[in-house]
């Protein structure tokens, strides 16, 4: 276990970060605590990811036919839910910096910086094409597949193999 | 109330929950809205290979796991108690450009006629389900968010690579809907 965790570290040190989702793998952050890997203790974010899912169905923001609308400029549906979802989540961040309102456990609620790189460039262009074309990102495709469509479950697998073939040639990719 | 929770959900409704889940994952523990990150830590649990980037403790990036497989059981919840049954209302332009490749079932949220096992093995049912996934999973790994973490909690946070970020999303959509997609559907 140690011998893993150093190993790890050594590597993030020795190559730039450049994705900032994974806050375990950041000293300053307080995530990733023993206790925080119990079971009863994640239920709580399944119980938010199925408030999330419940929202994307019942929004049609799974909907192909949503996406392609928004790319085709036909509809102004998403581009309201999307918006929307980012004043509400800028009003919600600056209430808890001014506030300095806590976690539940608590803790102080921190936030990072994300750094310029090629790959916000150069991958978004690449996602978004894939987006187009799936007509739905990540979440999405995780309540197709629950909503019924099981051939969605080829397409998840085969965006944990593009993740997969990234992370394989990450070092030769400008970033 | 049961019968306007069916309906499908205004815009405002919609976006004013989903930005509530960036406090909400917050406030419960400190954490990130990102979905993307998750194919990441299938990586490291299932196949590191021994390559650096998948080399760390996912299992302390278990939450959004448990969070993802909420995603997938709040779809399932909803298409099973909150099922609309009328048709998927469209765009009249976009109807008619459809039709003209044969798509005008409008039954379900995921067009039934493109994404289904029998088109898996035709070459445009791959390059739909399966190019579209291994484009989808690439390129937000590459750019370090999808729209959950850039768009929505990038952008609240007021990160301008974010910005960038979620620019490229919509111009490389805007170049597939407009120009890749079309090709697709005639093949």
């Amino acid at each position: 276990m140690s011998k893993i965790k150093s190993g790890a570290t050594a590597n993030i040190a020795e190559t730039m970060n450049t994705d900032f989702e994974v806050r375990s793998l950041d000293a300053q952050t307080v995530n990733g605590g023993e206790k925080d890997m119990s079971f009863l203790r994640n239920l709580k974010f399944m119980l938010a990811g199925i408030f999330f899912g419940l929202i994307l169905v019942k929004s049609e923001v799974i909907s192909w036919f949503r996406i392609q609308e928004m790319f085709r400029l036909e509809s102004f549906h998403m581009y309201g839910v999307i918006g929307t979802a980012v004043v509400v989540g800028i009003i919600s961040i600056l209430l808890i910096k001014k506030l300095k309102i806590k976690t539940i456990h608590g803790d102080a609620i921190e936030f990072q910086d994300k750094r310029f790189t090629k790959g916000q460039v150069i991958g978004g262009l690449i996602f978004g094409l894939g987006w187009a074309i799936t007509g739905a990102c990540p979440g999405p495709l995780l309540a197709q597949l629950g909503s019924g469509v099981g051939v969605i479950s080829i397409t998840i697998l085969s965006a944990v193999a593009g993740t997969w073939v990234y992370g394989k040639f990450r070092d030769k990719l400008p970033n | 109330m049961l019968e306007l929770i069916r309906q499908p959900w205004h815009w405002s409704t919609a976006g004013i929950l989903i930005g509530l889940i960036v406090p909400l994952l917050l406030i419960l523990g400190n954490k990130s809205f990102g979905i993307s990150a998750n194919l990441r830590h299938i990586c490291a649990a299932c196949f590191p290979a021994d390559i650096s980037f998948f080399k760390y403790d996912w299992k302390k990036e278990i939450w959004n796991i448990f969070f993802a497989v909420g995603i997938i059981l709040g779809g399932f919840l909803a298409v099973t108690y909150l099922h609309d049954p009328e048709q998927v209302k469209v765009a009249p332009t976009l109807v008619s450009d459809l039709a003209q490749f044969g798509i005008d079932d409008y039954t379900n949220l995921v067009p039934n006629q493109l994404f289904n096992w029998h088109s898996l093995l035709t070459i445009k049912g791959f390059l739909f389900i399966v190019v579209g996934g291994f484009l989808v999973g690439f390129g937000t790994r590459y750019a370090g968010g999808c729209t959950s973490g850039h768009a929505i909690s990038g952008l609240a946070n007021l990160q301008l690579p974010s910005l960038v970020a979620t620019i490229c999303f919509m111009v490389g959509g805007f170049i597939s809907a407009n120009l890749i997609v079309p090709f697709l559907l005639k093949l």
